[in-house]
């Protein structure tokens, strides 16, 4: 094969395949390819090859592909997951709230609003609607506020409920149980649900005021 | 669909995963596909797409939403794919002679204008073929070739998912291109 064509005919080729060759540039490869069959060859092959490439026929991914993504993805936010639970299963939300009216008056403390109420642990300070866990102190037991904030700049060994409330944590502070915030009227039927198998032990209501 | 898909996105920022669900449902085929063919191998495919998807969950907040996502999400995929590549020991060279396939010239006539009709091209020996010969590409033609001419992505997105100048990504084009017309003048 004589070597006799211009170096810049196979960029010119490629810039063709790009769409990107000039009207100019174009007619002269064109023109070219005509007379050098070393250059139509290779065009062709090109040509070819991008046919190829393209025709291989398109694979879905397989099946339970999404449920296995789905499966393997970090746990999310349990707050989601119980407002959908319940979004899913409005008869148990009903029966919930009917076996609540009837077997007491956990939701007149909800309904009643705005009343700050706390469990009395003996360590804890208060400052109007906040309830702080001062430095250096240990809560050794479960802490829930309702309608308050927390404040905790010492230690609670146990979990801690916050309704309705903002959790401050100092930088010393810390909480070894569980931490449930509730913010929804039906994540606090749920919460009482749990609790009132659970037998939660006693919080003393304060009315709006400092002791 | 990218503003169905963004929507999702902000139901997943606020912790819905279900959400991310249908964004998984929307890109699945598209993502294993490309892994399919940058890796050659079903099996591998599926598991780098589904890390891709697990990254892009957890990474979500990062992502940027005026930006599209599947250029985003196929950047992620790219980047598994090429690791994992590179993590296999090269058993291939660019210049390998292709045995077995003398004689076979049935696309020496087709003329240089018209693609090859598709069931001239169904043969699951000849797609076998096409694959293997893609996946003697080194990752960084291999890569750009996938995007092109089976995603069909323009230069300028493929700019971006591999984050490459599109100086960068004409050249490798260039170069893949002239790789497998020498893989495949035989076949
Ligand atoms: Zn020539």
């Amino acid at each position: 094969m004589m070597k006799t064509c211009p170096d810049k005919m196979v960029q010119y080729m490629h810039e063709y395949l790009d769409e990107e060759l000039p009207q100019e540039q174009e007619t002269e490869l064109k023109l070219h390819i005509q007379q050098c069959e070393a250059c139509r060859i290779h065009f062709h092959e090109l040509k070819k090859t991008i046919a190829l490439v393209q025709s291989t026929s398109h694979i879905s991914a397989p099946s339970n592909f999404t449920e296995g993504v789905m499966s393997r993805l970090p746990k999310e936010k349990k707050k989601i997951g119980i407002q959908r639970w319940f979004q899913r299963h409005p008869l148990i939300m009903a029966a919930a709230v009917f076996f609540l009216l009837m077997g007491g008056s956990l939701l007149t403390s909800w309904n009643n609003g705005s009343e700050f109420a706390f469990t009395a642990q003996p360590n804890v300070v208060v400052e109007g609607q906040t309830v702080i866990v001062p430095e250096g102190e240990i809560v050794s037991g479960d802490l829930l506020v309702r309608n308050g904030d927390l404040r905790v700049e010492g230690e609670v060994q146990g979990d801690v409920t916050l309704i309705n409330g903002q959790r401050y944590m100092a930088g010393a502070g810390s909480i070894t149980g569980d931490i449930d915030e509730i913010d929804q009227a039906f994540e606090w039927l749920w919460y009482s649900m749990k609790s009132s198998f659970k037998n939660m032990g006693q919080f003393f209501g304060l009315n709006e005021s400092e002791e | 669909m990218e503003e169905l898909v963004k929507k999702r996105i902000k139901q997943v920022l606020k912790g819905d995963q279900n959400a991310f669900g249908e964004i998984v449902e929307i890109y699945k085929d598209k993502v294993f596909h490309v892994c399919f063919r940058m890796l050659g191998n079903r099996q591998e495919a599926e598991d780098i797409s589904q890390d891709a998807f697990i990254r892009a969950y957890i990474n979500i907040h990062t992502f940027d939403i005026d930006r599209k996502f599947s250029t985003w999400l196929y950047r992620i995929a790219t980047n598994l794919c090429i690791d994992r590549i590179r993590k296999k020991k090269p058993d291939y060279y660019l210049d390998a002679e292709v045995t077995g396939t003398e004689g076979l010239t049935m696309y020496s006539q087709i003329p240089v204008d018209e693609r090859l009709p598709e069931e001239e091209v169904e043969s699951m020996e000849l797609q076998d073929t096409i694959q293997k010969e893609i996946s003697k590409l080194p990752d960084k033609y291999r890569s750009v070739i996938v995007l092109k001419y089976i995603e069909e992505l323009s230069l300028k997105e493929i700019s971006e998912i591999l984050d490459l100048p599109l100086g960068t990504v004409k050249t490798r084009i260039h170069r893949g291109r002239e790789a497998l017309r020498k893989q495949l003048r035989t076949v």
